[in-house]
């Protein structure tokens, strides 16, 4: 059994504490919140310990990992403390809000040898990986363009800031908190770009965060992105993800839902014929053991408990690689101040 | 419970194979009218229970049938709730505190807020009540002999390992409502025990049970495994799992489990309801 503690319980932090309390190889050492309202609500209900401050859950919870699903800013903070007592570490996205701060996060995680992932869930759902594999076994040729969107009913009227995710400071707005993870699903079909060419952040309703993120990126092998994503879009019922990439021999255009690939004439790839060929999430999900939500969240803790068992400092989502995804978003934030 | 039941999915954009066939829908079903065709026609065909989310459209269908009584007698509301969308989004937007003052009327969230650590279970079973009776409003005075919640809640207990509310959903809504509770999820085996050992009788849980084992989690083996062993009554979704399968393959197969007590389907079209509904005919061996 391995002992893990949650920092943060609100509401990706409980969706982690359900998906861990069904898992068979998991046991609960503690979770800590700054809200007691949510403490009290599990600890009465569930006998879980609860702690005051994350330094005391982590020094006396006896933990094999840590989830820390806090605001942003703090993410820094905690994410040291665990690693550095030897605990692996777990951290919703983005890393940190600096590209310093997540490097300095990566290396730490890599010198002490501990598992260490961030919670890009995309990353584990099957029609993502099915365009990752076909993109980087060549099936579409060479890639000349990837085109990244998000679009979701998050921030849909004009509002004074409440909570956290209203404030630049602490890592709100659409940048930092909802086209992250479109940045991460490019990042893992087609590696990082090279250069942010242009970046525009567009208000809608909210004051003081953006509600929208329009970029264009440069590849180094000539290719070129483009990422767009709104979070003030009622039109759909929830958050809807989407990659298209174009190759020399085809193009492959996917969502949470399907995977719709085209070859061109005289172009095949195992099981895939010219022309179109549809695959949907049913044949591509591996299923999982508990479901709350979506397989992929499941799936990356599945995905994080093998990590710590076996000590792997290098699994899926590392530090280093939302490094990376920090890296982007930091050149957007740049190329759009440039501009303004 | 009828053999085969009405869903609602169509009407709203849920589509879990395609976004682009979701998107449609839901252009579709824009106004409540085209619902209510819908609804009249499957009512004509002979379904009358209705298995439905506490959506505020799904609320003008409600005030429609409440106008028009002689017509309705006999419908059945299978209401499931909550709506978990408004929910979530409300939670980013104003955070937990401000989400349950928005949605539960009086002063509970406060009182909450300010209860003692000691008072909190009897508080949060409390305010569990308030939500319930606030989505169940919208269907006062029709029949609604079985209340459903929604998998994304139940699974959530589930997890946590609050079973205490799942027991507390069941005895409410008997108690309230003179209703049976049902519980839908994605994890059945896990879910019939904490319900059976909680003291749910002969619990009602829905489910997917389909031929590709799509979203049964512990998969089809343990979920037969529980219809089989078990004293629970299980209404069969996403039996086409959203269209892989094709229908009479899909339903011969469901068929086969003679312990699965009902089949809740959505179809937009009458034609479509129409062979659902005699491929079901079809395949369920009579015995009564």
């Amino acid at each position: 059994m391995l002992r893990v503690g949650l920092v943060g319980v609100g509401k990706m932090g409980i969706s982690h504490l359900a998906i861990l309390g069904a898992h068979p190889e998991v046991q609960i050492g503690g979770i800590c919140d700054s809200q007691g309202f949510v403490m009290s609500a599990v600890k009465s209900q569930t006998g879980i310990e609860t702690y005051k401050n994350f330094e005391r859950l982590i020094d006396a919870a006896d933990l094999d990992a840590v989830v820390v699903a806090t605001p942003s800013a703090t993410h820094l903070e905690v994410a040291t403390y665990a690693l550095e007592r030897g605990v692996n570490v777990f951290v919703e996205k983005p890393l940190t809000l600096s590209i310093h701060d997540s490097w300095s996060l990566a290396q730490l995680a890599h010198a002490r040898q501990r598992a260490n992932q961030v919670g890009y869930h995309n990353r584990f759902i099957g029609t993502f990986r099915e365009v990752r594999r076909l993109v980087r076994a060549g099936a579409i040729g060479e890639v000349h363009h990837v085109d990244g969107k998000a679009f979701g009913p998050v921030v849909t009227k004009p509002k004074t800031g409440m909570t956290w995710r209203s404030k630049k400071s602490e890592g709100g707005g659409c940048l930092h908190d909802y086209a992250c993870h479109v940045v991460d699903l490019m990042n893992f079909v087609a590696g990082p770009p090279r250069e942010v060419l242009a970046a525009r952040l567009g208000t809608v309703y909210s004051e003081g965060v953006e509600d929208t993120v329009h970029a264009l990126f440069g590849y180094a092998n000539g290719a070129s992105g483009q990422l767009e994503t709104n979070w003030s879009d009622e039109s759909v019922r929830k958050m809807s993800t989407s990659i298209t990439v174009f190759g020399t021999h085809g193009k492959i255009t996917a969502d949470r839902q399907e995977c719709q690939v085209f070859l061109k004439p005289g172009h095949t790839f195992e099981g895939y014929d010219e022309g179109w060929t549809i695959k949907y999430i049913t044949d591509l999900q591996e299923p999982t053991a508990y479901y709350l939500r979506g397989e992929e969240y499941s799936a990356q803790m599945d995905s994080f408990v093998e990590a710590v068992k076996e000590k792997n400092p290098n699994g899926e989502n590392s530090f280093m690689s939302a490094y990376e995804t920090d890296w982007v978003i930091d050149q957007v934030a740049k190329a759009h101040e440039a501009r303004s | 419970m009828d053999r085969i039941l009405f869903g609602d999915n169509q009407f709203f954009g849920v589509n879990h194979m395609s976004e682009e066939k979701a998107r449609a829908q839901s252009m579709k079903f824009r106004d409540t009218a085209a619902i209510m065709r819908v609804l009249d026609q499957a009512f004509d065909m002979g379904l009358r229970t209705f298995m439905c989310t506490t959506h505020d459209k799904i609320g003008e269908v409600a005030d429609h049938m409440r106008a028009n009584p002689d017509r309705y007698a006999d419908f059945i509301y299978y209401p499931g709730m909550p709506y978990a969308h408004k929910y979530a989004n409300a939670v980013s937007e104003v955070g937990v505190m401000e989400t349950l003052k928005q949605f539960a009327p009086g002063g509970v969230a406060s009182t909450v807020l300010r209860g003692a650590k000691s008072a909190f279970r009897k508080d949060a079973e409390d305010l569990m009540r308030m939500l319930v009776d606030a989505e169940m409003k919208r269907f006062a005075g029709l029949k609604t002999p079985v209340i459903f919640l929604q998998n994304v809640v139940t699974d959530l207990l589930l997890g946590l390992g609050m079973h205490d509310m799942l027991k507390t959903f069941s005895d409410h809504v008997r108690a309230t409502f003179g209703a049976e509770a049902g519980f839908f999820t994605m994890n059945l085996p896990m879910l019939a025990d904490v319900l059976i050992e909680r003291g749910v009788p002969s619990p009602i849980i829905c489910c997917n049970y389909n031929k590709i084992g799509f979203r049964m989690s512990g998969g089809i083996e343990a979920y037969d495994k529980v219809i089989e062993t078990k004293d629970v009554r299980v209404v069969a979704m996403s039996v086409l799992a959203s269209g892989a399968i094709p229908a009479e393959e899909a339903i011969k197969w469901v068929c086969e489990r003679e312990q699965i007590r009902s089949i809740v389907f959505g179809a937009s079209s009458s034609g479509n309801i129409r062979q659902t509904m005699d491929l079901i005919g079809k395949y369920t061996r009579s015995t009564v």
